[in-house]
């Protein structure tokens, strides 16, 4: 968007127009006490070659992903991009979210997304995805709000422990408003028990969510939980890793009824805060309830192939404060780069990337492991992430890796979330995730440069596991 | 079904009393504003519905629209044909197009609804 200022000229002429001398008799109209009698305190502008060493600067005390050596999880993945998805999202066509409000106008973006759309659901199994939503977070928020009008059940949501903590707390602010208890079931042994999930849930319970892998990195029973949420009436949301879906059975063969995901995965690069990729996805049947855009296919007059937006009589613009959701747009550039990576690595690909990180990743936890003060938290299977309990504070390990080279983590003990599952041992765990990208010269060069440099902590001891 | 039989509402709703049981669709005029009908979707059996609340909506290419229930009762039958036959709706909105059937308590409280004439210059006085 241009910079437009004002000049002196400027000012003036508008301050003539109104019939004031300048802006002191102007703001003259704000009570006394009100104003502020002192400049900003804001530092002095920058001339142009100033700045842009400024940025230089502060640009080079950043390390990116692509000079240091990436493992770390927590929902965010250093997987690899082509450079196809960068040439193709960043042509002019493309480069802007919006649609304008008579979208038809704009008959390539609408196709880029159907084409979203048809791939998720691919990937998925799932009967229809939108076209997309702001990230994984906000995407578990809407998925609960849509089993709660569809079961016309507004009280109760209960979650797994094992669900991201900052999904958690995403729900919590949002359900706050609403009135609606959330239950969060811990899961002590880094998956949830399944009866225990069972006894919890009743006749009132509007969904039961599951995050597959979850937070932990360990995979869930997904389809006895997901039976389970229906036994009792209650929609089973489960929140994916796209990657995962190469290997594991999808949502839909596993009994879910909305499956959402973070999409980072597919071709957006880990940067700080986003912006990243919601995905949401349902049965046919739930369809009216879902929020966001919904890319159709049809004829023109002529009989030629024609994107339109279906279902928009349920949006904001239409439906006011009855919409299904305020979210009523999409993040078309980053659905654009998911679409392509999926396109470009096609179903083979995607099986073959999965393949690589779930091995890597086993090949990791099995040296990692060995080392003393190191094991495994958790012994349930895992995908391409899992979480290690260190005999010291876990920051001190990060530390020790990030002086090295490696970056891990995060440290779970900083999510207060995640302290019941984690018991006694929250600040000693951490979680390492292995992408295709890493290689085993890599891994063994973290094993070694650990088993290398002294730990501050106190002499290995043996652990032991909360009850 | 004689639209002179019926009684009506400012939201286009239509009513039809036998004894203490009523029956309630809307009327050609809502149809016909509707446009191309798409979805329409009614209330559980059993339902106590009081009057001015919403029971369901019907859906256009061009809106979506709550529909209120016209009187106070208990929903005992629902034209659960209708959302798979919306063209009854489009066609014979005061017939085959009706969508639930309610027992009433005070069936005095139709007498406050609309008569057609009274309908019919409502809808003309709107400015539709």
């Amino acid at each position: 968007m241009a910079y437009l200022f004002n000049t002196a000229d400027d000012i003036r002429s508008m301050l003539e127009t109104i019939g004031v001398e300048s802006i002191e008799e102007f703001f003259e109209q704000i009570p006394a006490h009100l104003q502020l009698d002192r400049p900003l305190d804001l530092p002095s502008g920058l001339s142009e070659p100033e700045l842009e060493t400024h940025l230089r600067e502060l640009a080079a005390a950043s390390h990116g992903a692509s000079s240091r050596v990436c493992l770390m999880g927590g929902g965010v993945y250093d997987h690899f991009i082509p450079a196809a998805v960068d040439e193709i999202a960043s042509r002019g066509e493309f480069y802007t979210a919006y649609t304008p409000y008579q979208a038809e106008a704009s008959q390539g973006s609408l196709q880029a997304f159907f084409e979203f759309q048809s791939l998720i659901c691919q990937l998925t199994g799932m009967d229809v995805s939108n076209a997309s939503l702001y990230e994984g977070g906000t995407a578990v928020s809407e998925a609960v709000f849509m089993a709660m009008r569809v079961t016309k059940r507004f009280g109760r949501v209960v979650v797994l422990g094992s669900l991201h903590p900052e999904y958690q707390q995403i729900l919590e602010t949002y359900l706050g408003g609403l009135g609606c208890q959330l239950d969060v079931i811990a899961t002590p042994d880094g998956t949830a028990d399944v009866q225990i999930v069972r006894d919890s849930l009743d006749s009132e319970t509007s969904c039961l969510v599951i995050q597959q892998p979850n937070v932990f990195g360990a995979l869930e029973e997904l389809e006895s939980l997901c039976q389970a949420a229906h036994d009792v009436g209650a929609l089973a949301i489960s929140s994916f890793d796209p990657i995962s879906l190469g290997l594991l059975k999808s949502p839909a063969e596993c009994g879910a009824d909305i499956a959402v995901a973070e999409g980072q995965s597919l071709g957006i690069p880990a940067q700080y805060g986003g912006p990243y990729l919601g995905i949401l996805t349902c049965r046919s049947k739930h369809v009216r309830q879902m929020p966001g855009r919904l890319i159709g296919q049809t004829v023109d007059r002529h009989g030629r192939r024609c994107f339109v937006l279906n279902l928009q009589a349920r949006e904001q613009h239409i439906r006011r404060e009855k919409a299904t959701s305020n979210i009523c747009t999409n993040q078309g550039l980053l659905a654009l780069r998911a679409t392509v990576y999926l396109a470009l690595l096609g179903r083979q690909g995607l099986l073959d990337v999965s393949e690589l990180c779930c091995r890597k990743a086993h090949y990791a936890a099995e040296r990692l492991g060995e080392l003393p003060g190191l094991e495994l938290m958790f012994s349930r299977p895992f995908f391409k992430e899992f979480t290690l309990r260190y005999h010291g504070d876990a920051t001190e390990l990060i530390d020790r890796a990030a002086t090295a080279g490696f970056d891990l983590g995060p440290a779970l003990g900083r999510f207060p979330r995640l302290r019941e599952s984690l018991g006694e041992a929250a600040d000693q765990t951490l979680l390492v995730a292995v992408t295709e990208q890493r290689t085993r010269e890599e891994i063994d060069r973290l094993v070694e440069s650990l088993a290398a440099t002294p730990s501050t902590s106190a002499a290995p001891q043996t652990l032991s596991k909360p009850a | 079904m004689d639209p002179a039989n019926l009684k009506f509402t400012r939201s286009h709703e239509w009513l039809r009393l036998d004894g203490n049981t009523a029956t309630i669709g809307i009327t050609d005029f809502a149809v016909e504003a509707l446009t191309d009908l798409v979805y329409v979707e009614l209330p559980e059996m059993g339902k106590l519905l009081t009057a001015g609340e919403i029971f369901g909506e019907v859906e256009s290419v061009k809106a979506v629209s709550d529909l209120y229930a016209p009187i106070s009762g208990e929903v005992i039958e629902i034209n659960t044909a209708l959302p798979d036959d919306l063209d009854a709706l489009s066609e014979d909105p005061f017939g085959r197009g009706w969508m639930i059937k309610l027992t009433i308590i005070d069936t005095s409280a139709a007498d406050d609804l609309l008569d057609e004439a009274g309908y019919r210059d409502h809808c003309h006085s709107a400015g539709h």
